[in-house]
């Protein structure tokens, strides 16, 4: 005959007061359970949102990066920047710059701490006569972009023109059946078709690109440009334009910028505000569920403290209405020699087989509740860890509630129970 | 002597005096005797019987069981020398109401741990008569099945000395009969019974009656 004999044929007798002391238990650690779940969960789904976000501004970033290459490379840079002294009515009438500056402007923006542009490209460009071919074009000079200093270098958007070539616009090529490789002399200038463009529907059709130094000579401008084409790190608007112009005017003081590309800009822009959109959804999409995670934690430290005391109550009760209805029993048990610490087995042993009851059963209940509530993440929420605490917790707190009537159990005095009857 | 109980006084506590419940009563019983101890209600048979059971220290006075005296020891000593030495039958039977009979009978081998404990109980289970009775509850049982029950747990460790308080006294007369000569069989067996009773044919069975009046003791007779 065992101690553990009578605790189970005890718990077996008083079946309702073991059940209504597992629901106790149980419902304490459901709600510690559940509430760890959709913690845990709210943590998952906020980090897959967050995830899916990022995609959409990398995506958004590409498309706007991509925008910002066909502009540049299909219809040119977007800031044009000029001699003080133009006259811009006169440079929109005649296509061209009239004024020009020196090149060391160029050197002087490159090597400037500037990060509003990028891409900076010195040109020269005047109308002039191919008296070969009596046609009035746009010769224009570029040796291509100019490093940046403190910049990490970029692929350049222009490729160089070598000295002795010429790119051509399509309708200098396509009327002549002109193609890479063929020569040509432009106003006594030996050059060979580098390039052919295809038809833009601008100015560039008619334009004739060479190298710079080049172009110089042929139109007596040695040593200067009449314009430093560049791109902005981002897309252009009224305000970003006055904040670039102020930028330049530090370091060129003696020119003015003007901006172009308006229609190509707008899809840009629309890109960069896709951008700007994609990215505040990805804060929007953090700081939500951050604040959905820091409310389940909140309710958490609120439910979970509540519902074990609650609980540890519950089982206080249950105990001491049980040690009442045992006192004859302890009496007669005490009588025949059992000890009070036998009678304290007794009590603590059924308050354990509560605690592991209601362990197992609170965590699958909460468990099951936190995923319901949860809804699908994709992954398994299943927590050994949290199993094993909720079966090492439970039962503590179980024994914990019922140590106090299971000492004044013990402490009766059996004389004093078997002298009532 | 198996049992010696030398001028034992025990008083309670009560709300304006305190209660004299036994006053310098002694009283002896010896292997194979069968002692009752008679008088009205109040005049101190229970307090003398759980004195002599080691559950109620007297104030003063000596208690000798086989030879020990129980409230020398340790509490959880004087728990085992119970279970061990002493057999008790109590009017209520008091019955583990969850346990089998034979769980019941069983009971005291939780202090013991005797592992022959089982073979005893069967046979104490069978000599009783509730053989058929094995698997049910108290709350099954008659009054009388109740008894033998108790009777057949205070037997189990084999004990020296039975202490009965009122034992026939929710009994008929044939389950009556049959405790007592349960009781007197065992002390023929070489143990001793003391007995505390109203009933007259249970006194008639003891071989000595001690009287108690208010606490003293007013007659031993045989």
């Amino acid at each position: 005959m065992k101690i553990s004999r009578l605790v189970i044929q005890e718990i077996a007798h008083r079946f309702l007061n073991f059940v209504l002391a597992v629901v106790g238990v149980s419902i304490a650690v459901a709600c510690l359970v559940a509430s760890v779940t959709m913690i845990d969960a709210g943590e998952i789904q906020s980090k897959q949102l967050v995830v899916q976000r990022q995609k959409e501004v990398e995506d958004a970033g590409k498309k706007l990066n991509d925008e910002m290459r066909k502009i540049t490379k299909g219809l040119g840079f977007n800031i044009v920047v000029l001699s003080e002294d133009e006259d811009i009515a006169a440079f929109h009438a005649e296509g061209t710059p009239t004024r020009t500056m020196p090149q060391e402007y160029v050197t002087r923006l490159a090597n400037s701490p500037i990060v509003v542009i990028n891409h900076l490209l010195p040109i020269v460009t005047k109308k002039i006569e191919w008296a070969e071919e009596k046609q009035t074009i746009v010769l224009t000079g570029t040796r291509g972009e100019v490093p940046q200093a403190h910049r990490d270098p970029k692929k350049p958007l222009l490729d160089l023109v070598p000295k002795g070539q010429v790119v051509l616009g399509f309708r200098l090529h396509e009327p002549r059946q002109l193609k890479p490789g063929s020569k040509i002399v432009i106003n006594g200038q030996e050059l060979e078709v580098a390039k052919c463009h295809a038809e833009r529907g601008t100015v560039d059709d008619v334009t004739a690109w060479v190298n710079l130094e080049q172009a110089q000579q042929m139109l007596g401008m040695q040593n200067l440009v009449n314009a430093i084409l560049a791109l902005e790190c981002n897309c252009a608007t009224a305000d970003r334009l006055a904040e670039i112009r102020g930028e330049i005017a530090k370091v060129l003081p003696g020119t003015q910028v003007l901006e172009r590309g308006r229609k190509a800009l707008a899809r840009a822009e629309a890109r960069n505000k896709a951008k700007k959109t994609a990215e505040a959804s990805l804060v929007a999409a953090e700081e939500s569920g951050q604040q959905m995670i820091n409310s389940r934690k909140a309710q958490a430290n609120v439910l979970v403290p509540l519902a074990v005391v609650g609980s540890f109550a519950w089982i206080v009760l249950l105990a001491v209405g049980n040690a009442r209805q045992r006192r004859n029993e302890i009496g007669i048990l005490r009588a025949i020699g059992l000890g009070s610490r036998d009678v304290l087995v007794l009590f603590l042993g059924k308050a354990l087989l509560v605690g592991l009851a209601g362990g197992g059963i609170g965590y699958a209940a909460g468990y099951l509740i936190g995923t319901g509530f949860s809804g699908s993440i994709g992954q398994s929420l299943f927590d050994v860890g949290w199993l094993l605490i909720a079966l090492l917790l439970a039962p503590a707190l179980s024994a914990a509630a019922t140590w106090l009537p299971a000492l004044v159990a013990a402490s009766q005095d059996p004389a004093v129970i078997l002298q009532e009857q | 002597m198996l049992i010696s109980l030398d001028h034992i006084t025990k008083s309670y506590t009560g709300d304006v005096e305190d209660v004299v419940a036994v006053a310098d009563v002694s009283v002896s019983v010896d292997s194979g005797e069968f002692v009752a101890v008679v008088g009205p209600s109040g005049c101190g048979k229970t307090t003398l019987l759980l004195v002599a059971g080691g559950l109620l220290s007297p104030d003063s006075g000596k208690v000798t069981i086989d030879g020990t005296d129980p409230y020398s020891l340790s509490g959880e000593q004087r728990a085992r020398f119970r279970a061990e030495r002493i057999g008790f039958v109590f009017q209520q039977f008091h019955l583990v109401p969850y346990l089998n009979v034979l769980d019941n009978v069983l009971a005291p081998a939780l202090v013991t741990g005797d592992p022959t404990a089982g073979e005893r109980a069967d046979e104490l289970v069978r000599r009783f008569g509730l053989g058929d009775r094995v698997g049910h509850r108290p709350g099954q049982l008659s009054t009388g099945e109740r008894q033998r029950v108790a009777l057949a747990r205070a037997l189990l460790n084999e004990p020296r000395v039975i202490l009965a308080d009122e034992p026939t006294g929710n009994l008929d007369g044939e389950n009556s009969d049959g405790v007592l000569k349960a009781l007197q069989a065992f002390a023929d067996e070489g143990g001793a019974v003391l007995l505390v009773t109203h009933d007259p044919d249970a006194v008639a069975f003891a071989g000595r009656k001690v009287v108690l009046a208010a606490g003293q003791l007013a007659e031993s007779v045989g």
